[in-house]
C-alpha cells in the first residue's frame, strides 16, 4: 500500500514539476504576476511528493519488502541496517529517485530563500529548475521506476554489491549527487538570466552560493570515494583515473573555474559570458557523469548498474538541456557585454588564468576518457587511456595553479604590480625553498617528486597565511583584526591551505611510500620501513551476512607496541563475492597498512604491508578546502543578499 | 549438510589472489623493480581499467608470470612490453602510444592550453584598452531600478 502511494506521489511530482516549468515561464514573459507566483507552491509540492516517494522506498528497503523488484535484486534480510538504507542509491533505480529527490530540493530552497530575487528572475530559475525535474522524473517512470512490483516474491532478496557495504560508500552517492545536482541551480540561474537578457554583478552575486554549495558537496563527496577505494579495494590506491571518477572530477573543476569566475562577475562586471558559458558546462559535465556511469559506454568499477537504453534517454536529456543552453548563449551573447576595465597584472588576470588552468585540465580529462571511444568508433583502433597519461597530462596543471596561486590571490584588483605583490610573498617562498631543500638532503637517492611536493606544498600553504595576514593592516593589534576579517577571507585562505596540504600529500605518498610483500608464519617477525610486524593468529569467522578470515597482526617500533591491526578476507555468500578489508593503523605522519591474503602450502600466508606516509592528508586538504567553501559561504554578504527583504523586516520587529 | 555446502562455495568463490604473490616475485631486487614498473604500465585484459600489477585476476597473473619470464630471460623494458603488446594489441598499454593519430591525444593539453591562452590575452588586452565606462551616468532604467532598491530598504 505505501508503495502504490510512493509510485503515486512521484508521479504527482512529475505533474507538480511540469506545472513548475510552463505557468512561471509563461508569466514572467507576459509579466503576470499571478502565473509567476505559482512557481514557488508548485516547488515545494514537488519537493514534498518527491520526498513521499522516496520515504516509502525507504520503508520497503527497511522493512524488506521483498515484492519489490529492485529491493530483492539490492537487499537481503540479514543485511545491517545502515545498508538496507543504503541499499536505496546503492542501485540505478533508486539513486535516480535520489538524484530528482534532490533536484527538487534545490528547487523547494531556491524557493523558499529567493526572498531577495527579483520575481522575474525567481520565476524563470525555478521554471528551468522544474524542466530538468520533468526529464528526470520522465526518465524514471518510462525506463527505471523502482515501484515495480513481482508477482511471485522471493523468499529472500539477492543482497547489495559486498564493495558498497561500507560506511564511507553510504554516504558517497548522496553527496556526489548533491554536488551534481547542485550545479543545476547555477545552470538554472545562468539560463534564466539568457532568457531575461540581463546578467550583471548582482547575478554574480546570487548564482556564487549556489556554485559554492555544489563544489563543497562534490569535494566531500570525491573525498569520501576516494578515501573509500584507499581503504576498500586493498592497495591502498587513492585515485586511479577511472572514467567514473574522472566524471565527478570534471564537473568539480568546472566548478571550481566558475567559483572563480563568478566572483569578476559578481566584483566587476567582467567575464560574465565566460561565467555563464562556465555554469552551462559544469552541470553539462555532470549529466555526462550521469550518462557514463548509466550507460556503460566505458566500463569501470561503478559498472555495477548500467544499461545502454537507459543511456540513450539521458544522452537525448543532455543534448537537450546543453544544446538548448548553448544556443541560447550564442543568441544572447550580446547582453553579456563587459563593464569592468583592469589591467595585465591585475586580480581580474589572475582569475582568468586560473579559469584556464581549471578548464583546460578538465579538458583534458574529458578527452582522455573518451578518447578510446573515438579511437574505436573513427580509427577501429582498441587502446586504453589509463593513469600513466592522465598523470602525465593532467599534473602540469596542477604544478602552475599551485605556483601562481599565493601570487595570484594577492594581487590587487583592477592594476597591481607583480613585483610588489612577490615581494611581500618573500618570507613564504623562503620557507618553502628551505623545506624543499631540507627534504631533499634527508631523502636518498630518490625522485625530485618529494622535494616538488614539499615545496608547492609549504609555498601554497604559507601563502595563504600571508594573504591573511597582509589583510589585517598595519601597526598594533593586528590578530584582533585579523579575527575580524571577514569569513570570506578566512574562507579563500583556508580553501587555499587545504589545496596545499593536498597537493603535498599526493606528492610525498607517491615518493616515499614502502612496500613489503612475503609469506609470513605465524609467529614469525618481519621489519618493514622501520616496524616490526608479527603474524599472531588467523581465525575463521562469522559475520552478520558474510564469513571472515581475520588475522591479527602485531606492530612494534623501538620495541613499543603500536598497534594491534585485524585484516580480513571476507566472503559474501549470497553475493558470492569475496573482499579485502585492510587494517590501517591511522596516523598523523603515517598510516601502517596491512592485508592478509591466501594460506600457502607451506602454513604461512600471503601479508602485505604498506607504510603511507601522509596519506590523511590528502583527505584532511580536502576537508579544509569544503571548510573553507563553508565558511566562505556563511559570509555576511551572501546571508544578506539572501535576505534582503528580511532586513527590512528587523526595524518592526525592533519595536 | 547447509555447512559443507557453505564451505564448499566459500572454497569456490575464494580462489581469486591477491596482486603480486610472493612465489611470482624474482629473487633479483633489480629485476623485481623493473618488472613491477613495466607491470604498472600493462592492462588487465578482463578487468576494468586495473593494471596487472593490482590485479587478481587469473590473466594477470599470467602476464606477470610472462613479463618476469621474459626479464630473466634478458630482454629490456623497451623488448618486453612490444612482446606483450604484439600477442594481446595495443589495449594492454595503460599508457597510449603517440603513433598515428594518437598524437593529437597527447598534444591536447599544450593546444588547448594555448588556445585558451590566445584568447584570454586578446580578452584582457581589450579589457586594458577600454574607456572607463564610469563616466557614464546611469541609464533612465537603472536610476529606476536604483530608486526601487532604496525605497524598499528604507520601508
Amino acid at each position: 500500500m505505501i508503495t502504490e502511494l510512493g509510485h503515486f506521489a512521484l508521479v504527482l511530482a512529475f505533474m507538480a514539476a511540469i506545472v513548475q516549468t510552463i505557468l512561471p515561464m509563461v508569466g514572467a514573459q507576459k509579466r503576470w504576476p499571478g502565473w509567476m507566483a505559482v512557481a514557488e507552491p508548485a516547488a515545494t509540492l514537488q519537493f514534498l511528493m518527491t520526498a513521499f516517494a522516496f520515504a516509502a522506498l525507504m520503508y520497503a528497503f527497511v522493512t524488506s519488502d521483498f515484492s519489490l523488484k529492485v529491493v530483492v535484486e539490492n537487499s537481503h534480510s540479514a543485511k545491517p541496517m545502515l545498508y538496507k538504507i543504503s541499499g536505496l542509491w546503492g542501485n540505478h533505480e533508486g539513486s535516480m529517485l535520489l538524484w530528482v529527490l534532490i533536484v527538487s530540493l534545490f528547487g523547494a530552497t531556491a524557493a523558499w530563500f529567493g526572498g531577495g530575487l527579483p520575481p522575474g528572475l525567481k520565476a524563470r530559475v525555478l521554471s528551468v529548475q522544474g524542466a530538468i525535474g520533468v526529464a528526470f522524473y520522465a526518465f524514471i517512470l518510462f525506463t527505471s521506476n523502482p515501484f515495480l512490483r513481482l508477482a511471485v516474491p522471493p523468499f529472500d532478496g539477492q543482497d547489495l554489491n559486498p564493495l558498497l557495504q561500507d560506511p564511507g560508500l553510504a554516504f558517497h552517492p548522496p553527496f556526489l549527487y548533491l554536488g551534481y545536482v547542485g550545479l543545476s541551480m547555477s545552470f538554472s540561474f545562468a539560463v534564466a538570466a539568457l532568457i531575461e537578457g540581463r546578467v550583471d554583478a548582482a547575478w554574480g552575486r546570487w548564482v556564487r552560493p549556489w556554485t559554492l554549495a555544489a563544489w563543497i558537496f562534490l569535494t566531500i563527496g570525491i573525498a569520501l570515494g576516494s578515501w573509500w577505494a584507499y581503504y576498500e579495494l586493498g592497495w591502498g590506491g587513492f585515485w586511479f583515473w577511472d572514467p567514473v571518477e574522472n566524471a565527478s572530477f570534471m564537473p568539480w573543476l568546472l566548478a571550481a573555474a566558475l567559483l572563480h569566475s563568478a566572483i569578476v562577475v559578481e566584483k566587476r562586471e567582467a567575464l560574465k559570458a565566460w561565467t555563464i558559458l562556465l555554469a552551462i558546462l559544469a552541470f553539462g559535465f555532470s549529466l555526462i557523469g550521469t550518462f557514463i556511469v548509466r550507460s556503460g559506454l566505458l566500463t569501470s568499477v561503478h559498472a555495477f548498474a548500467n544499461d545502454p537504453e537507459r543511456g540513450v534517454f539521458i544522452l537525448i536529456i543532455l543534448a537537450v538541456f546543453t544544446g538548448g543552453a548553448l544556443m541560447l548563449f550564442a543568441a544572447r551573447a550580446n547582453a553579456m557585454e563587459a563593464k569592468g576595465v583592469f589591467g595585465m597584472v591585475s586580480r581580474e588576470s589572475a582569475l582568468v588564468v586560473n579559469n584556464i588552468l581549471l578548464a583546460v585540465a578538465a579538458f583534458v580529462i574529458f578527452f582522455g576518457t573518451l578518447w578510446p571511444v573515438a579511437a574505436e568508433m573513427g580509427f577501429g583502433r582498441k587502446l586504453s587511456v589509463g593513469a600513466p597519461y592522465f598523470n602525465a597530462a593532467f599534473t602540469p596543471f596542477m604544478v602552475v595553479l599551485g605556483l601562481i596561486l599565493p601570487a595570484g590571490a594577492m594581487l590587487p584588483w583592477k592594476r597591481g604590480r607583480l613585483g610588489r605583490t612577490l615581494w611581500s610573498l618573500r618570507y613564504a617562498f623562503g620557507l618553502a625553498l628551505a623545506l624543499a631543500a631540507l627534504v631533499w638532503t634527508l631523502q636518498s637517492g630518490r625522485s625530485a617528486l618529494g622535494p616538488v611536493g614539499v615545496f608547492l606544498g609549504a609555498w601554497v600553504v604559507s601563502g595563504a597565511v600571508v594573504d591573511l595576514w597582509s589583510r589585517s593592516g598595519r601597526g598594533v593589534n593586528r590578530f584582533g583584526r585579523m579575527a575580524r576579517l571577514p569569513r570570506a577571507d578566512w574562507g579563500k585562505a583556508l580553501a587555499h591551505a587545504g589545496l596545499g596540504v593536498t597537493i603535498f600529500a599526493i606528492a610525498g605518498l607517491t615518493a616515499w611510500e614502502s612496500e613489503d610483500i612475503r609469506v609470513a608464519r605465524l609467529g614469525e617477525s618481519f621489519a618493514v620501513a622501520g616496524f616490526d610486524l608479527t603474524l599472531e593468529k588467523v581465525e575463521e569467522r562469522r559475520g552478520p551476512n558474510y564469513f571472515s578470515t581475520m588475522g591479527t597482526v602485531r606492530v612494534m617500533r623501538d620495541g613499543r607496541q603500536v598497534a594491534l591491526l585485524h585484516p580480513e578476507k571476507r566472503v559474501y555468500p549470497v553475493a558470492e563475492m569475496p573482499t579485502t578489508e585492510a587494517a590501517i593503523d591511522n596516523g598523523f605522519t603515517r598510516d601502517v597498512y596491512v592485508v592478509i591474503g591466501d594460506a600457502q602450502a607451506d602454513g604461512g600466508r600471503t601479508v602485505r604491508t604498506y607504510i603511507k606516509p601522509f596519506a590523511n592528508w590528502i583527505w584532511g586538504g580536502a576537508l579544509m578546502m569544503a571548510l573553507g567553501g563553508l565558511l566562505s559561504l556563511s559570509d555576511r554578504r551572501f546571508r544578506v543578499a539572501a535576505g534582503a527583504r528580511k532586513q527590512a523586516a528587523k526595524p518592526v520587529a525592533a519595536e | 549438510m547447509i555447512r559443507a555446502g557453505l564451505t564448499a562455495l566459500l572454497l569456490a568463490v575464494a580462489a581469486p589472489s591477491l596482486a603480486v604473490l610472493p612465489d611470482e616475485m624474482l629473487a633479483d631486487p633489480k629485476l623485481e623493480a623493473r618488472a613491477r614498473e613495466i607491470s604498472k604500465g600493462l592492462r588487465c585484459l578482463v578487468c576494468r581499467n586495473e593494471n596487472i600489477d593490482e590485479s587478481n585476476a587469473d590473466l594477470a597473473r599470467d602476464l606477470r608470470l610472462l613479463v618476469r619470464e621474459r626479464l630473466s630471460a634478458g630482454d629490456s623494458d623497451r623488448q618486453v612490453v612490444d612482446y606483450v603488446v604484439d600477442r594481446y594489441g595495443e589495449y594492454v598499454l595503460l599508457s597510449p602510444t603517440t603513433k598515428g593519430a594518437n598524437w593529437l591525444l597527447w598534444a591536447a593539453g599544450p593546444l588547448m592550453l594555448l588556445m585558451g591562452g590566445g584568447l584570454a590575452w586578446v580578452y584582457l588586452r581589450g579589457r586594458a584598452r577600454a574607456p572607463h565606462p564610469q563616466d557614464a551616468a546611469l541609464t533612465e532604467e537603472e536610476q529606476e531600478r536604483l530608486r526601487r532598491i532604496l525605497d524598499q530598504q528604507d520601508g
